[in-house]
């Protein structure tokens, strides 16, 4: 079996066993799976108005795993995106409600204001990781906590004590009467067309700029890179840069489009976490960044219908998306079982 | 309010606040100190939390005035089985050690909610009775003591004392018995740990299950003695501070209890801080933050130099350089 087709099968096999461990927590549990994954099943396709919530709940799926799969490729674990996607959530709703501007300028700049603020964040991961060697996941889970009592506090402030900020004005907002029609209603906004176009972004910086060559080189062999006359510590830099950007976008999908303002939040809203399973998923390549974040998308969303349709907690889908991200990472002993499998065959 | 009033009000409260945090962080301790980087102290304490209010709820009444110790010791047990996940992802199939405990942190979560709706059918379990909660005591003539009586002894937690002593035992098998030394060795340099005739998966094996076992402890000390009942949003971040507290105390079991003291002070005047002099003039968020600012400077050398156990993070496969 060659190279190629195992890197494929890997996530695919873990989707299936997670499907399966799934099906086995829900019969120990005296709930029936085939009516539990046929309420998921309708609650993601059963109608147009559940295909738009659920291309809805991809698109800040899509830039949260592009985040996390930008800094993978560059070698570095962006597990802040939680915290980039909260300040580019508040960046972009406060520049969405604190002017008034034509559309045209009004969306981009907000747009800009999250990816800037999601980027700055992770600057400082990467500037910390660049100057003083701190180690990038320890520095983005303290930035994570740091960013969601500050933004918390500032909401509060912004509001005159409220726990929500205005909402954005229709010159920055993502909604479309036309996109509602077409789906009966739903809260599916053009987010999904920003998200799209970075999927491309990050193709083409990886894969057709000499310094997303760079970045790449940084990320397979530091001193190679610097052997080769690469700035190291620019590259790092750089890449939490660039992977925070993404993660402020998400944020302001948010903002912009499901919500249209920013809200004081208890804990993390989970989908920078989630990021990390659809970049791991999707092998930290764009494209399957898309269909990560579409299966994580639909699975999360399709769950919301499993209590009312099949009376199963849709916690179970959380279950289920942790075990794929298990098998995922534990995918070198699927790969040995694999070689060994295909060896039997040739052997015969 | 004056100050030593003050002092009497702050110092009980951050003990009963750090007490969690001391335990889920000395697990951090034996867990990255044997290599093995362990993010899902979160998730596990999560698990810990909800084991605890469940055997509380539905023991209560069998095990009477010990129902916070059968209850911390079956989340004992259950966090240590839990964190066999973690181990085995990361030191048998060599997953990397982030993402599993990513993934335990998600799973933890998941699977203590889905229960929760499964048993109680609702999304968080009923107060538990509040004589079978942690409460506090004080200790006879300690507490007649001018000014350390009312600071330390009027108010005291049983739980707190137990965690002093883990973390003064944690040293000492660290430090002063060849287990420590092994557990050490495989955490700096696993290869030559292994020539030398230890073995490392093992050690790392029995590190990361204490680890799990110190976590959900924690765990369910934070929901018997602070939070009272279990949902999701129980354990908010404590899992993750414990993983600052173990930074910040450089690795360090009694460097840890003592950064957990140090949170636990930021924590209270965060919480009750506004009814105080002084202290209700700075912004709570300020005193939120500080625990993880603190940690970014301590690792980025500006308090000291913070230095990960060298093996840290890399699973050990055996003939490769």
């Amino acid at each position: 079996m060659s190279n190629r087709v195992i890197n494929i099968l890997v996530p695919i096999i873990s989707i299936i066993i997670g499907l399966i461990v799934g099906a086995i927590v829900m019969v120990v549990s005296g709930y029936d799976p085939v009516q539990g994954y046929s309420a998921l099943w309708t609650g993601i396709f059963g109608d147009s108005y559940s295909i738009g919530n659920t291309i809805r709940q991809i698109t800040p799926y899509i830039l949260a795993g592009l985040a996390v799969a930008f800094a993978f490729r560059t070698g570095l674990f962006n597990i802040g995106v939680e915290g980039q996607l909260i300040l580019g959530w508040l960046a972009a709703a406060w520049v969405g409600y604190a002017f008034d501007l034509p559309k045209v300028i009004h969306l981009p700049l907000a747009l800009l204001a999250a990816a800037a603020a999601g980027a700055f964040w992770a600057f400082i991961a990467g500037f910390l990781k660049a100057k003083f060697k701190v180690h990038e996941v320890i520095a983005t889970i303290m930035l994570n906590y740091t960013a969601l009592y500050i933004a918390n506090a500032v909401i509060k402030n912004l509001s005159d004590g409220g726990f929500k900020t205005e909402r954005v004005h229709v010159s920055a907002s993502l909604r479309s009467p036309f996109l509602r029609e077409l789906t009966d209603n739903s809260s599916l906004h053009y987010g999904i067309i920003v998200a799209l176009l970075m999927v491309m972004v990050m193709w083409f910086i990886l894969e057709k700029t000499t310094r997303g060559y760079e970045l790449k080189a940084v990320g397979f062999n530091k001193h190679a890179a610097d052997y080769a006359g690469m700035s190291v510590n620019k590259n790092i830099i750089l890449a939490m840069t660039i992977s925070g950007m993404f993660a402020g976008l998400a944020g302001a999908m948010e903002a912009l489009g499901t919500f249209g303002n920013a809200s004081i939040k208890p804990g993390f809203t989970g989908i920078g976490f989630d990021g990390i399973a659809v970049a791991l998923l999707g092998a930290n390549t764009p494209l399957g960044v898309v269909f990560g974040a579409s299966l994580f998308g639909s699975l999360k969303y399709g769950a919301l219908n499993m209590p009312n349709a099949a009376g199963i907690p849709e916690e179970i889908v959380s279950i289920i998306i942790a075990l794929i991200i298990f098998f995922v990472a534990s995918g070198y002993i699927i790969r040995v079982a694999l070689q060994k499998l295909s060896k039997k065959k040739e052997g015969q | 309010m004056g100050f030593l009033e003050m002092l009497y009000f702050i110092i009980p409260s951050a003990i009963l606040y750090a007490t969690p945090l001391i335990f889920t962080a000395i697990g951090g301790v034996f867990s990255e100190r044997s290599g093995v980087v362990n993010i899902g102290l979160e998730g596990l304490m999560i698990v810990g939390a909800f084991v605890g209010i469940y055997v509380n709820l539905e023991y209560a009444s069998t095990f009477g005035s010990a129902t916070i110790w059968m209850a911390m010791l079956a989340a004992f047990i259950i966090g240590g089985i839990f964190s066999l996940l973690h181990a085995v992802a990361s030191i048998s199939f060599r997953a990397d050690q982030t993402v599993s405990g990513v993934a335990i942190n998600l799973l933890g979560l998941a699977v203590s909610v889905f229960l929760v709706k499964m048993i109680y059918d609702k999304g968080q379990t009923d107060m538990i009775d509040q004589t079978y909660a942690i409460n506090r005591f004080a200790i006879p003539y300690l507490e007649d003591i001018p000014f350390f009586g009312p600071l330390l002894f009027q108010n005291v937690y049983s739980t707190s004392i137990l965690a002093f002593a883990v973390a003064i035992g944690a040293w000492f098998i660290i430090y002063k018995t060849p287990f420590g030394l092994r557990l050490r060795a495989v955490g700096e340099h696993p290869m030559a740990a292994d020539t030398m005739g230890v073995k490392v998966n093992r050690m790392r094996y029995i590190a990361v299950v204490i680890s799990g076992a110190l976590g959900g402890l924690g765990g369910a000390v934070y929901a018997q003695s602070i939070a009272g009942n279990f949902s999701h949003a129980t354990i908010a971040g404590q899992g993750f501070m414990a993983i600052a507290a173990m930074i910040f105390g450089k690795w360090h079991p009694i460097g840890a209890l003592g950064a957990a003291l140090f949170f636990g002070v930021a924590q209270t005047l965060s919480v009750a801080g506004s009814g105080m002099p002084y202290i209700q003039d700075i912004p709570a968020v300020y005193l939120q933050i500080l625990p993880y600012v603190l940690t970014i400077f301590a690792l980025a050398g500006f308090i000291g130099k913070a230095n990960a156990p060298k093996a840290s993070g890399q699973p050990y496969i055996k003939g490769k350089r």
